[in-house]
């Protein structure tokens, strides 16, 4: 067996601990081994992803229980991809905190950096629902703690929000799984598929209810309207490169829907056929719609990407809703993009923030280091609204293409470009308040608000820095990094979409998951009809899988 | 016993739902325990409701599942430290505060949001 595919989970868990009990008071200690980790992560992930590419699915049995008993963990291509996606942000964004110093305003960091990478990584390679959750779970108690990294009385309000909202989703999602347990006896993602095609078509109420459910929590953790509610708040509060980090956070309930409702509530099973659907569809396009207007809208940078990263889960459960090959082709690609985009504007807010008493988009006297700001902060900008050239728009036009042959195609193509408009004056507008328009102010503006929370940590970080407002060198060598990356996005948009293309066709043929999943042999392996008699004889344990096998049929 | 498991269910989920919509947090930490309390019962009426039976199969005929008394095991045991976690936030944001509404204040006359 293949253990690598559990090194991105395993290595971010051993290294936290060691990092908050061994090196807990040396700050550089802890940034080389966290810079090292995640270096190893991108190599470990691009190893998977290479395995993966050409149609590989890697099972792993924790301590070699066989599939419906045991916890599996499954690399696809999609899996892996996303690993690979997070690896690479997770880099920048660390760097960033480095160079920024965010990471010495509180304790911990790092740690709490490492343990959400494990979150997100178990999320992204379970092949087990409850096991989703239980990494759900981690990811988010790690979001707190990184959430109300350096304290402030906002942020922690803000924090307040987030972590009830994400409590009751979780709660949710434990109703959800019991409905489902109840229904099918299973929890195994692949076991489920093959049990709720069977379930018979007079008796769906109970599993029509789970998979409702099931999709609410996904679409609280992708912010999809109207279930955003608390993306904005927490999202404009938390740390900077929290806040980037956080980008792949709405990936993670993307890659669910995508996960589960291809793989057991596919489009093709008859018990949920046009449940999602119905629903979907218009909510995403309400959700790109609102998050455009929000930047629009909004009077503060952060709150302005914030709504911008809303906008871009809207276009991405556009073209999940689809719920065809080239739908989420289009989405994958579309994901990376705005993972990368939506993580380089929350860092290049932060650069803004350098030199500026807040975030309000008001003229403020110009600083040193502003126009290398604005310039990024334009090519960022170019990439989130979606004007060519970079892979926005490329994006775009993937997820125009792929609505041209659904029933919907005049609502897509209508929302989606009309929504590109209004991003794109809300981008440039908060653009050239921000960056041109401080050469015409004269008179500096007083702050007066000497209670706000923001201008006191700016001056703050200003009296630590030594008088210099100008970020680091590391901050903008971070931050172009992902502009780089986004560029490569755009020019090998061919080989990136012909790997989605391949990775949405596995998941609509997954017999190779299923049979990888449920036949490889282990401890417990499930008996077959005919080999009943074998495993009986077999010893204790085969008597009690049979009988557990009993119950599930009874649970139908 | 269907019943009354199902209408505890109901009533803390119902009773839990009220508090969670409330403006303050402290109803609201309630309302969430008392959700996760309805939640783990649930779970635990997912695996069917049998009394007096082994959770282990021993040449008998009925025997309780065992899942789901893990995965309540494991839901028990999160949803336990995250009431600690939101009790430990949701305490600094109101002495930072001195405020202990959920909602975001209303925005200030200059536009700027978070001048309590």
């Amino acid at each position: 067996m293949n253990h690598w595919i559990i090194a991105p989970i395993v290595l971010p868990a051993m290294l936290a601990p060691f990092i908050v009990l061994a090196a807990r008071y040396h700050i550089g200690i802890q940034r080389v081994f966290s810079v090292a980790g995640v270096l190893a992560l991108i190599t470990i992930a691009a190893g998977l992803t290479w395995q993966a590419s050409d149609g590989t699915v890697t099972l792993y049995q924790l301590s070699d229980w066989a599939a419906p008993f045991g916890i599996v963990l499954v690399g696809d291509r999609l899996s892996t991809m996303m690993v690979l996606l997070t690896a690479v942000l997770a880099l920048f964004v660390l760097l960033y905190a480095i160079g920024s110093e965010w990471d010495n305003r509180g304790r911990h960091f790092h740690a709490l950096f490492q343990f959400q990478l494990m979150g997100i990584m178990g999320a992204f390679l379970t092949g087990d629902l409850f096991n989703l959750f239980v990494f759900f779970e981690v990811l988010l108690i790690a979001s707190y703690g990184l959430m109300i990294h350096a304290g402030g009385h906002v942020r922690l309000r803000a924090g307040v929000q987030y972590v009830l909202y994400n409590l009751l989703g979780s709660t949710l999602f434990l109703f959800a799984l019991g409905a489902l347990y109840a229904q099918t006896g299973t929890l195994n993602m692949a076991d489920l598929a093959q049990r709720v095609a069977m379930i018979d078509a007079a008796d769906t109420v109970g599993i029509r209810i789970a998979s409702v459910m099931l999709l609410l929590v996904f679409a609280i953790k992708a912010a999809l309207v109207p279930l955003h509610f608390w993306l904005p708040s927490s999202y404009a509060e938390a740390p900077a490169p929290v806040a980037a980090l956080f980008a792949i956070m709405t990936k993670v309930g993307a890659y669910a829907i995508i996960r589960v409702y291809t793989l057991i509530f596919g489009p093709d099973v008859a018990v949920t056929e046009g449940l999602h659907g119905l629903w979907l569809m218009p909510l995403a396009l309400v959700s790109l719609t609102v998050g455009m207007v929000g930047v629009l809208a909004a009077r503060q940078l952060d709150r302005l990407v914030a709504f911008s990263v809303i906008g871009s889960m809207g276009m991405v459960m556009v073209s999940i809703a689809l719920f065809t090959p080239t739908g989420i082709a289009a989405a994958l690609y579309y994901i990376v993009h705005s993972t990368l985009a939506a993580g380089a504007l929350f860092l290049i807010t932060d650069l803004t923030r350098a030199g500026r008493s807040d975030l309000n988009l008001t003229a403020q006297p110009p600083v040193a280091g502003g126009p290398l700001t604005a310039a990024m902060f334009f090519v960022a900008a170019i990439a989130m609204a979606g004007l060519p050239p970079l892979s926005g728009f490329v994006g775009k036009l993937l997820i125009l293409d792929a609505g041209f042959a659904s029933g919907w195609v005049v609502w897509i193509w209508a929302v989606v470009l009309g929504s590109s408009l209004i991003s794109v004056v809300g981008f440039s507008r908060a653009g050239s308040t921000l960056f041109w328009k401080a050469r015409s102010v004269v008179v500096p503006s007083e702050v007066d608000d000497a209670e706000d929370f923001k201008s006191a940590e700016n001056r703050e970080a200003r009296a630590g820095d030594d008088g210099s407002a100008v970020p680091s060198f590391l901050s903008y060598a971070a931050v172009s990094g992902l502009l780089a990356l986004l560029v490569l996005h755009t020019v090998l948009a061919g080989p990136v979409y012909r790997f989605t293309e391949a990775t949405s066709a596995q998941l609509f043929a997954p017999s190779r998951y299923l049979s990888t999943v449920l036949d490889t042999k282990g401890k417990l392996t499930r008996p077959k009809p005919e080999g009943y008699e074998d495993n009986h004889a077999d010893d204790g344990h085969g008597t009690e899988d049979t009988g557990h096998g009993e119950t599930k049929e009874e649970g139908h | 016993m269907e019943f009354l498991v199902a209408s505890a269910i109901g009533v803390m989920t119902a009773g839990g739902l009220y508090l969670v919509l409330r403006l303050r947090t402290f109803p609201v930490i309630m309302g969430m325990s008392l959700l996760t309390y309805a939640v783990n019962v649930f779970l635990f009426a997912s695996g069917r409701l049998t009394i007096g039976a082994p959770p282990i199969l021993m040449d008998a005929e009925r025997y309780t599942d065992p899942l789901p008394q893990a995965l309540v095991l494991t839901a028990i045991v999160i949803s336990f430290g995250m009431t600690a976690v939101v009790v430990m936030i949701a305490l600094g944001a109101y002495l930072g505060a001195d405020d202990d509404h959920v909602d975001d204040p209303a925005p200030a006359k200059d536009g700027s949001e978070g001048a309590a």
